[in-house]
């Protein structure tokens, strides 16, 4: 019982941190994590900016000492893409993640403490989630044009709901706490019960599940890319090195496979953050506070 | 009493805890011996090591984290802690059976409660044939005096009341005639009268049956209701044993004797000053209150919770509200906080009705009653610092943070912790600790009333004296009035002025404690005396 | 049973209503004239002038939002732009490849990812444990496009063991429909499965932690039989709620795939329309994977109540 409820009500205060640096994957994956956005913000140090030039006379060489990752179908270094690529990857992906969790979490708090609001919100974000994110991000790009703001927005849509549906959940069980029947017996008003007891309770939970969306908006960039519908090649981003690749794929399969696997790479990193950051930071989850008397 | 060898003999046992914790054992050096037709009684407060001793026979231990390092545990002559896996799991259910404290948990949700029940047939019998197994089960369910077994054992345990859950739990416990029965406090989730019917199946069964029942229980007055020999537990070692009576009324070690002087029993002040006062505080009349749920296939059910309450209180008393799970009790505390809308009725708040305010007007009434919950591990936000909770109310009442501090720092000597305290979480203060933070922070708002919803229910004897006593001293000094949710009429009559006797939201019963625990006059509070653990074993004479 | 089945039925209109109106919305408030395609390249001003007005899409918006759900409720999908058929036929001939592919996905993942989350759940910490977490890690990882190219890299092209893309209906040549279909329903069920494993997983671990679990162990239970008949059965609740969502990430699988299949699937049909603004054909099959999305909650909702006692509507 004791053990339950001192497990429980741990402060949030310096565990972040700690999760980080406790856990050997977590901290495995979040080295590998700066690496990657560090070779993508510091690419041009790395690798020039000339590589991006079309050479045709060097075009699907295969991965190599000169081109580590080979050529693609214009001659232009993949190695150098991936890294450059990185940078438009990686900002659509905290952009999509940050403005998910920001709109879902308005959404959820005040939905979860509004009953009659409830139903109605509940049926639209049904109705979000009913339709399949990809294809709704593939249309609205392929219609509006792909700016960053189209496919940032294109893909935080199917987000909304499923961070919706996390706060509302912890609102709603986080209500019933006596805790916070005590601050409105105090006469607190609604509003900053909401902010001060109970929205502390979700940063948590969405903590994780920024970071899982986060590699989800990753994937769904390149995949964007991959149907045709990402941003224009002359900026790259993993999608459209990608997208570039499958004409080529069964001559010089590299074009494919380089970027595929480093992208593989930085969201699995990303995926093992936000498990490491779940078990140590969501007690609904963590093993250890079952273990009481 | 009984010669004859033991069912279960444990000597020496020794189980470790891991590293780091304040002492290395849960369990130190223990022995006990449980003969045939006899009810062994493990009495301990939280941490006494008593559970771990029951689920180290059973081998029930989480070993990674609990390991048994010395001793033997020996059900009719084999040592349990050396057995295989494979012969644990031939004796559990078989030679010996357990049964636990929560009824609802302790039952798989899913599974018709006469497959659970024939399950352990199945397990241990695969021979026998499936219409003596169904028999079997209708006569084991006819044992616990289960109503009308052949249909309800086709139910699930959602769907049948606490009691009767426990009444299941013990009917798969005795399914094969188990040598060695081990309840790990049967009754503590149930009921008063519930309680008392289990206490008395366990009785009855033990003359029908041939097993010995290690019971293990914080309760005094389940000792002195079922025990034919106790064994005191304090940090993992044996304080005392002996038979009942001699423990309950000599008991030798001094940690025994605080114990037995912590368990609440009836004992009754007398202040008729208290009731005399002109100008009562809180009237409420007419109170009712229904709960509605709309399925969504559109059937409603209404739920009468409060049905036509009344009662005045005056300023300065307290006035106790008893009752068992369902009688309404604390629907009407949080109808009084107006956290519920009544229905109907009024609640005159110093001649203003506030049964029907909301918004602004009903926070701005709000601090005037303040209320004290159950549960100390959830009634402190776990992310803020004792003083924020402190101060969050009068600062927001308009008193400034200096004076809202100072305030906080003055409450909490008075109810007896450092105000450094003021500076700290909550998850470093023990459960009695946050119970007095609890009531600090509704002292801070000095409010005219209080209720205390079943306030000290969750706390150890010791504790609960602690604040029980911290209560009648706030309430002397302070001077408010006091409304005592709670089902223990014990803990009622010690520190209320009148109580309230409630059955299925009504108010069966009210008047002065003494003479509603003394001259009953309804018979459902007369059932409620009687079902009291330990009966009336010690009346202390008024105070 | 027959209520709850009408009132789930009943309550999957306001959702439908949602979807509908945010296809119309996205396809309507977005730049681009579907005049100017219908029109085609060398029409003139008045050309399109005549077929905006035919469409009706000079009609005030909302005329032409209650306009089209009135066509909608009465079942009329309109017709494609670019084919002249009707978008109804069009999904009714891509139909089969999909349902071909996801359905085996789906068997494959819950034959092989319940089974394995719940005996990584058993063997907590166990390198078994560590290796279905791994697996699933990867699963969710590495896009669906990448695991396809690899598998015809290296199954297709260099050990020429499958065929490289297409689609052969398995009621013409069964042998044949299986050894294209073996490649694109393992790519599909791959991250299907990494979700299935993990959420079986974690419930499982839960459930293991409940006091039934304990009593069923003091009743003399065998671990085997703790974990299949009362840990398992109480986890179904959430595993069959993740399949129901994960629904979502099956139909984003089964368009990717398709992609890299080349199998002529509604998958591709529909990045196709919308690559070419074949607006009836987008609005079409943007509402029937949305009533695929909801019609298998909708069953899922009705499978709850077996699984569970308590939960009754």
């Amino acid at each position: 019982m004791s053990a339950t409820g001192q497990a429980r009500s741990m402060p949030q205060r310096g565990v972040l941190l700690e999760a980080l640096l406790s856990n050997r994957v977590v901290l495995c994956s979040s080295v590998l994590l700066l690496a990657i956005m560090l070779s993508a913000v510091f690419a041009g140090l790395l690798t020039g900016t000339d590589t991006f030039l079309i050479r045709p006379r060097l075009r699907l060489r295969p991965p190599g000492s000169e081109f580590w990752f080979g050529t693609d179908a214009l001659g232009r270094d993949v190695f150098a893409l991936v890294l450059h690529g990185g940078k438009l990857s990686l900002l659509v992906g905290l952009l999509a993640a940050v403005s998910g969790a920001v709109i879902g979490t308005a959404i959820g708090l005040v939905t979860g403490y509004l009953r009659w609001l409830d139903p109605v919100v509940m049926r639209i974000m049904d109705g979000m989630m009913a339709i399949p994110g990809i294809l709704f991000a593939v249309a609205l790009v392929s219609l509006v044009g792909p700016s960053l703001m189209a496919i940032v927005a294109a893909i935080t849509f199917a987000e909304i709901p499923r961070v919706t549906r996390l706060v509302r959940s912890v609102v709603l069980s986080v209500r019933e706490e006596s805790y916070v029947r005590a601050a409105e017996g105090l006469g607190i008003p609604p509003l900053l019960v909401l902010l001060r007891h109970i929205l502390p309770s979700c940063i948590a939970p969405l903590i994780v599940q920024t970071t899982y969306m986060f590699a989800a908006a990753i994937l769904s960039e390149a995949v964007l890319g991959f149907l045709g519908v990402g941003f224009p090649p002359d900026i790259p981003s993993w999608g459209n090195v990608l997208a570039e690749g499958r004409a080529v794929f069964q001559r010089a399969p590299w074009t494919i496979i380089a970027p595929g696997l480093f992208l593989a790479m930085t969201v699995m990193a990303v995926n093992l953050l936000g498990d490491g950051l779940r078990d140590r930071l969501d007690p609904r989850l963590s093993r250890a506070a079952k273990v009481s008397s | 009493m009984n010669t004859s060898e033991p069912i279960l003999r444990i000597e020496n046992l020794s189980v470790a805890l891991p590293a780091g914790l304040d002492r290395s054992h849960a369990v130190r050096d223990l022995s006990l011996d449980v003969h045939r037709r006899q009810i062994v009684c493990v009495v301990g407060e939280s941490g006494s090591g008593k559970s771990v001793t029951a689920s180290a026979v059973m081998r029930l231990l989480p070993e990674k984290v609990l390991r048994i390092t010395g001793g033997t545990i020996r059900l009719e002559g084999e040592d349990v802690a050396a057995a295989s896996p494979a012969r644990i799991c031939e004796l559990r259910g078989n030679r010996m059976a357990m049964i636990f404290q929560e009824p609802l948990t302790a039952l798989n949700p899913v599974m018709r409660i006469g497959d659970q029940i024939a399950e352990v047939m199945r397990i241990h019998r695969p021979q026998i044939a499936a219409e003596s197994v169904e028999a079997r089960v209708i006569e084991l369910m006819g044992d616990v005096h289960l109503p009308d077994p052949a249909a309800l054992r086709r139910v699930y345990p959602h769907q049948i009341s606490g009691g009767q859950r426990q009444r299941v739990m013990i009917a798969m416990a005795l399914a094969l005639e188990p040598a060695l029965i081990i309840a790990d406090e049967p009754t503590t989730a149930l009921d008063v009268t519930t309680q008392a019917q289990i206490l008395r199946l366990f009785r009855e069964l033990l003359t029908k049956h041939d097993s010995g029942v290690l019971m293990i229980t914080h309760d005094f007055g389940v000792v002195a209701d079922v025990a034919d020999h106790v064994v005191v537990m304090r940090h993992g070692e044996v304080v005392e044993r002996g038979e009942p009576e001699q423990v309950l009324s000599r008991p030798v070690h001094p940690y025994t004797r605080a114990l037995i002087e912590a368990v609440p029993r009836f004992r009754f002040r007398y202040r008729p000053e208290r009731l005399a006062a002109p100008e009562p505080v809180l009237v409420v009349e007419d109170l009712t209150l229904t709960y509605r749920s709309t399925s969504l296939l559109g059937r409603k059910r209404e739920t009468r919770a409060l049905d036509q309450v009344s009662f005045r209180l005056a300023p300065g008393e307290t006035l106790g509200i008893v009752g068992e799970s369902g009688s309404g009790k604390t629907s009407l505390a949080k109808t009084l906080l107006r956290f519920e809308t009544p229905d109907s009725g009024r609640i005159l708040f110093r001649g203003d009705d506030v049964a029907a305010l909301s918004g602004c007007v009903l926070r701005d009434f709000r601090r005037h009653i303040q209320m004290i919950f159950q549960d100390p591990y959830k009634s402190l936000n776990p992310r803020r610092r004792i003083g924020q909770s402190l101060t969050e109310g009068p600062v927001h009442h308009g008193l400034s943070r200096a004076d809202a501090v100072a305030r906080a720092r003055e409450l909490m000597e008075l109810v007896g912790l450092s105000p450094d305290a003021l500076e700290r979480f909550p998850h470093e203060f023990s459960g009695g600790q946050r119970q007095r933070i609890c009531i600090a922070r509704a002292l801070a708002m000095q409010p005219s009333i209080i209720v205390a919803d079943e306030a000290v229910s969750a706390l150890d004897v010791s504790v609960q004296a602690q604040v029980l006593r911290l209560f009648e001293v706030l309430q002397r000094r302070i001077g408010f009035a006091m409304i005592f949710v709670t089902h223990d009429l014990r803990v009622a009559s010690n520190i209320c002025d009148r109580i309230a006797v409630m059955k299925r939201g009504r108010i069966v019963e009210l008047g002065p404690a003494q003479a509603v625990f003394g001259q009953p006059q309804d018979d459902y509070t007369r059932e409620l005396i009687a079902a009291v653990p330990g009966g009336v074993f010690e009346v202390a004479p008024a105070a | 049973m027959l209520r709850l089945i009408a009132l789930r039925v009943a309550m999957a209109v306001p959702v439908m209503l949602v979807v509908a109106t945010i296809v119309f919305l996205l396809l309507r408030l977005s730049p681009g004239d579907p005049a100017l395609v219908l029109a085609g390249d060398n029409a003139g001003p008045e050309a399109v002038a005549r077929i905006r007005a035919e469409m009706g899409l000079d009609r005030p918006l909302l005329v032409q939002y209650f306009g089209w759900l009135g066509e909608i409720a009465r079942g009329r999908f309109g017709i494609s732009i670019l084919s002249k058929v009707p978008v109804l036929a069009l999904i009714r001939d891509r139909l089969e490849p999909t349902l071909v592919l996801a359905l085996s996905a789906i068997v494959i993942t819950v034959v092989l990812a319940v089974p394995l989350g719940a005996i990584a759940a058993w063997r907590h910490n166990s390198w078994i444990d560590r290796g279905v977490m791994m697996l699933s890690v990867v699963g969710f990882s590495v896009p669906a496009f990448v695991i396809g190219y690899l598998l015809i890299l290296f199954l297709s092209v260099k050990a020429d063991l499958f065929p490289v893309q297409g689609y052969v209906s398995p009621f013409s040549d069964p042998v044949a429909a299986l050894r294209h279909l073996a490649l694109p329903s393992l790519t599909l069920a791959l991250v299907f499965m990494a979700l299935i494993a993990r959420v079986t997983r974690s419930s499982v671990l839960e459930v293991l932690g409940e006091d039934f679990v304990r009593t069923a162990r003091a009743k003399g239970n065998v671990e085997r039989r703790v974990l299949w008949r009362h840990a398992l059965p109480n986890a179904a609740v959430p595993i069959i709620t993740v399949i129901g969502l994960g629904i979502a990430l099956l139909i984003s699988g089964v368009v990717v795939t398709e992609s890299v299949f080349n199998l002529p699937g509604v998958g591709r049909l529909t990045i196709d329309a919308i690559l070419a603004r074949d607006y009836p054909v987008v609005q079409g099959l943007m509402l029937f994977f949305a009533l695929i999305y909801v019609g298998v909650n909708l069953l899922i909702d009705i499978a709850y109540v077996i699984v569970d006692p308590r939960i009754r509507y």
